[in-house]
């Protein structure tokens, strides 16, 4: 479960001249949203401060009990690594890493033995449409192919949270579609939590709950536009 | 295109600061070592000729014999010789000064015939108006003085100087000065007769200046002369002494020249890195400008002009530098950079344009040709392709080119068969190129064979780094290809300078077999041991056994003089034998004498065991059977070894030089010491333990050696640049990577833990290479180079130790680069790393 209580962030780390303040969100257990707003609202930012990514100015947040604020830089970096999982705009996958090595790369961080870490890249893998191409190197992939991989290795190692920016932003429509239905598919199967950041209205109306950020803080939206 | 290549390709210099930094250093560097190597010795040599002439003054051709002298009849000869308008004799001493170090050079000359042809020797008395004082030249005990001897002996006209003859001391008066020597030559001129009176040379001559009649043809007569000379005298042309000389250090200077060579070549090898990286990082950038119109040649010119300019300021900071070196160098070490070949020579720095032109020229064609293969990287690129990212692996996809390296390394075993020219082993730096260019080409493959060790690696990290490199292996290429030409240079000579002086150990600990050495002054001057008081020494309690060994100089055609030593052999005493044999050398009446001849006069007189060998003594041809040839690291232009007694009986000199005291057991060192010191006298006899002249012979090595030892920590340095260099540029370009292995949980020191992991595979595959490599060159400087040089023969030996040290060291201080270097681009937050478009 993700609490988050009264958190606000300046602009350049100055609380004077908020970017956001006294926003507020609660998450529960397989629960996935979207959340929506102009650019330069603060989403990414968003995002980023719930990843401990970027410090906040003020406010709460706990996550499966753990406070959050009180974590250090290599509290925070461990925390990544077993409870978070991302997907971003454009993919990010490591181009000198196979597809199996890209999405074994999270177990690799936590010590998951190699066999096990292989057996379990290569599901998830194969659950995405990719199993057979476990050797294949990044730079074979198409852009859709690409962020399929990088939602495998979102969610190989079961995360509490999975963040996602603009995962369709780089895809075109039917592609994304696709790719859209696969991550939310896999998130809830996995029984974690979720967080988009989009643009897109269709696919913020796929998610559970859709929420608007603006100057007047985080709100649900009910039109889902 | 101008306004392009200020502000795209020159101003990228000004942006990457350090990069361009080391890359100036470096070549700085290179530069600054081989200019100043050059300056030291050519101002060296200028310095030496300038004195020969000087003492040489108008003669056309010089009559020279052994360091004994030779008979002055031969002047009364030439001087009647219709040819000869001037002969003026000399008899040349290096005089000892007892209780003083060093010696005094003196001058025995002939008054009335010095002046026309050295003037310079003309000696100038104290009072010149009064007529006795003028002739005080000719008293027995008159020395002159130049003012340069004067000041370093601190004497002044009037005072009395003691000079040495045998173990005599003998007291001479400062009678005036020798104006003509100018400021800079330390030597004394007596009346040739007081001369050879009192140092026991009667009748004896070192030299015979000439001055030939006027419209004489020197070469001609110089030959129709010669037939009228006895044995082991020669006739030479003054600058023959020069060019001897010059020829002599002429293998050690282009030794030195050729490392220095190395460390520019090492330099060339990190513009090559710092440029291919930057290519990398600019990829986008000339895609772009590609789009923009700009065609495939301006963009090679504008990537060379930046490694030209590179070179050009690099070379201009390093020729400014040398002058400072050469100015230190001379005021620290002395001309000759510690070998000797100049000792007494106080060179001057002069500016010299054309060598500073060529070590300009040098700099840029380093920097042009580091940024070469970059350039034509650039100019391959697909723009389309490069516009998106991650078209990096191309670059750093460097193929293998194993048929190259095959025919490099073959070409160099092929060079190592052939023969020196003009005495400089040519060839076998050839070969040493050939075998650092043939190891970088295999860089590839090693690289490619190291990764398959770390295939299963656990530890994320190690993976991590070993799939980035297994990915680009041209990234070893470009971050080693310096680290193994620095360590190639470095192991190479840490492997010869071992051999060398574990050989030059073992070689002293042979030819020093005595428990104590005495003699009256070096062989060179004029103290000398006669048979009484070797007798006297013989007969003191405590004294077993005494050996002599009588030194001459040997003139074989127009050769350096050659050292004659006669000395017991076939008694056993140990003589460091190559080939041939020593004490079971037979001689039946009417065999030839046997001679052992050192390995340099072997090689320059083409001779083997067996072979016969004419010797000059006392003006007379002797044949010899040469019976062995042994390992002598004391005289490079050649010695040979005769049977004292046989010496002795064709020459008839008694004299000793040296004198080797073995003790009975039990005796104190100490107190046949000083039994020696009360019979002979303190102040005019040398007493040496075998230890003590080892020691400085070790001393001695280790100061020639310096300077190379400056080249190979130069060398390391500057292939840590490259590593250095490589992976700061690496870790900014790979900065997206970082950020996302961050958002994945990845803590920032372990960011810079993989990093120096990266570095050390790379620098541990380098210093492997390196290490194979440098284990080659070593043998060709052993085998070949100095052999060649040096007509030195040495035994192969490894610092295995030191060279894992030097290794692991290296692999850990380039991992530490590597990490430091990373820092800088890990202080960028992995949110904005992961915004660039990848």
């Amino acid at each position: 479960m993700l609490e988050i209580e009264g958190l606000s962030k300046g602009f350049s780390g100055t609380a004077a001249q908020a970017l956001f303040s006294g926003l507020a969100l609660t998450l529960a257990q397989g629960e996935c949203v979207a959340i929506m707003g102009e650019s330069g609202v603060g989403k990414s930012t968003l995002l980023n401060c719930i990843a401990g990514l970027e410090p906040i100015d003020g406010g709460r947040m706990v996550l499966d009990g753990t406070d959050l604020a009180a974590l250090d830089e290599d509290a925070w970096a461990l925390l990544r690594r077993r409870k978070l999982g991302f997907v971003f705009q454009a993919f990010h996958v490591l181009p000198h890493l196979t597809l199996l090595q890209n999405v074994a790369l999270p177990m690799w961080l936590l010590d998951v033995a190699g066999d096990e870490a292989e057996t379990r890249a290569h599901e998830m893998l194969r659950r995405v449409g990719l199993g057979a191409r476990a050797s294949d190197w990044p730079k074979h992939l198409s852009g859709g192919e690409m962020q399929r991989v990088a939602i495998a290795r979102a969610l190989v190692h079961c995360p509490s949270l999975v963040l996602c920016d603009e995962p369709t932003g780089n895809l075109d429509p039917e592609r994304a579609r696709e790719v859209l239905d696969l991550l939310l598919e896999r998130i809830r199967e996995a029984g974690a939590m979720g967080i988009l950041v989009t643009h897109s209205a269709a696919a913020a109306a796929r998610t559970d709950r859709v929420l608007r950020l603006s100057r007047d803080g985080l709100v649900e939206d009910r039109d889902g536009a | 295109m101008k306004r392009a290549l200020v502000h795209v390709f020159l101003a990228s210099l000004l942006r990457r600061r350090l990069a361009t930094a080391l890359s100036l250093f470096a070549i700085a560097l290179g530069a600054a070592l081989g200019l100043a190597v050059q300056l030291i010795h050519s101002a060296a040599l200028d310095e030496f000729g300038r004195g020969m002439r000087l003492l040489s003054g108008e003669a056309d051709l010089q009559v020279v014999g052994p360091r004994r002298g030779f008979d002055d009849a031969v002047y009364v000869m030439l001087a009647q010789r219709p040819e000869v308008a001037q002969a003026s004799p000399v008899l040349e001493l290096e005089a000892r000064l007892p209780g003083r170090e060093g010696s005094l050079r003196i001058f025995g000359i002939d008054l009335f015939r010095v002046a026309q042809v050295a003037p310079v020797l003309m000696p100038m008395p104290m009072d010149d108006g009064d007529r006795a004082e003028r002739f005080a030249a000719l008293q027995s005990d008159a020395l002159f003085l130049s003012a340069a001897a004067r000041s370093e002996l601190g004497v002044d006209p009037g005072d009395l100087l003691s000079v040495q003859a045998g173990t005599r001391e003998l007291p001479l008066t400062i009678a005036g000065a020798v104006p003509g020597a100018g400021l800079a030559q330390a030597l004394g001129v007596m009346d040739i007769a007081a001369a050879q009176q009192v140092f026991d040379r009667i009748g004896r001559l070192t030299r015979v200046d000439i001055r030939l009649v006027r419209g004489a043809e020197r070469d001609v007569l110089q030959q129709r002369l010669r037939a009228l000379l006895p044995a082991g005298v020669e006739i030479l042309p003054p600058e023959a002494a020069e060019s001897q000389a010059a020829g002599l250090s002429r293998a050690y200077r282009v030794n030195l020249t050729m490392l220095t060579a190395i460390a520019l070549v090492t330099g060339g090898f990190l513009v090559f890195s710092t440029q291919l990286l930057s290519v990398v990082r600019r990829r986008q950038e000339f895609a772009f400008l590609r789009a923009l119109g700009l065609d495939r040649a301006s963009l090679v010119r504008g990537l060379l002009a930046e490694g030209g300019m590179l070179g050009l300021v690099g070379a201009a900071i390093g020729v400014a530098l040398a002058y400072a070196i050469t100015a230190l160098a001379f005021r620290l070490i002395g001309g000759d950079l510690g070998a000797g070949y100049f000792r007494g020579v106080a060179p001057e720095i002069h500016f010299r344009p054309g060598l500073s032109a060529i070590y300009l020229t040098l700099g840029v064609l380093a920097g042009v040709a580091g940024a070469w293969l970059p350039a034509r990287e650039a100019a391959r690129m697909l723009p389309a392709r490069a516009l998106r990212s991650g078209d990096e692996r191309e670059v750093f996809s460097i193929q293998a080119h194993w048929p190259a390296a095959v025919t490099c390394l073959a070409g160099a075993a092929v060079l190592c068969l052939l023969p020196p020219i003009a005495g400089v082993p040519l060839f076998g730096y050839v070969a040493v190129a050939l075998i650092l260019a043939g190891a970088v080409l295999l860089l590839p493959d090693a690289a490619r064979m190291a990764m398959t060790l770390f295939r299963h690696a656990r530890p994320v990290l190690l993976r991590l780094a070993h799939a980035r490199l297994a990915f680009a292996p041209g990234q070893i290429v470009v971050a080693g290809a310096g680290v193994v030409a620095s360590v190639a240079l470095a192991v190479s000579m840490a492997i010869m300078v071992s051999s060398f002086r574990g050989s030059v150990d073992e070689w002293l600990s042979q030819v020093l077999p005595a428990g104590l050495y005495v003699r009256a002054s070096s062989s060179a001057a004029t103290g000398y041991l006669g048979p009484e008081e070797v007798a006297r020494i013989a007969s003191l309690a405590g004294i077993a056994s005494v050996q002599a060994v009588r030194y001459d100089t040997l003139r074989l055609s127009e050769r350096f003089p050659m050292t004659l030593i006669a000395r017991p052999v076939r008694d056993g005493t140990p003589l460091p034998l190559v080939s041939g044999s020593a004490s079971n050398v037979a001689v039946t009446p009417g065999d030839m004498l046997p001679v052992w001849i050192s390995e340099a006069m072997a090689d320059l007189l083409r001779l083997g065991v067996g072979d016969v060998l004419s010797l000059p003594l006392a003006g007379q041809d002797h044949a010899f059977r040469v019976a062995g040839i042994w390992r002598d690291y004391a005289r490079q232009h050649g010695a040979a070894v005769i049977e004292l007694d046989d010496y002795r009986k064709l020459t008839g000199d008694p004299l000793t030089n040296d004198l080797g005291v073995h003790l009975s057991p039990g005796t104190s060192t100490e107190a046949v010491m000083s039994a020696i010191r009360e019979t002979l006298g303190e102040r005019t006899i040398e007493i040496s333990l075998p230890g003590e002249i080892r020691a400085v012979s070790l001393a001695i090595f280790d100061r020639t050696f310096l300077v190379t030892y400056l080249m190979q920590a130069v060398a390391v340095l500057i292939g840590l640049f490259g590593i250095s260099t490589t992976f700061a540029a690496l870790a900014t370009s790979r900065r997206k990577e970082f950020g996302v292995l961050q958002h994945l949980g990845l803590l920032r020191r372990e960011i810079g833990t993989l990093l120096g992991a990266e570095a050390a595979l790379t620098a541990a595959v380098g210093v492997c290479v390196g290490m194979v490599a440098g284990a080659a060159i070593s043998v060709v400087l052993v085998e070949i180079v100095n052999r060649q040089s040096f007509h030195w023969s040495m035994d192969l030996s490894l610092p295995i130790g030191l060279l894992s040290i030097f290794g692991a060291s290296l692999i850990l201080l380039a991992a530490l680069a590597a990490r430091l270097s990373g820092r800088q681009a890990m202080r960028r937050s992995a949110v904005f790393a992961v915004r660039e478009d990848w």
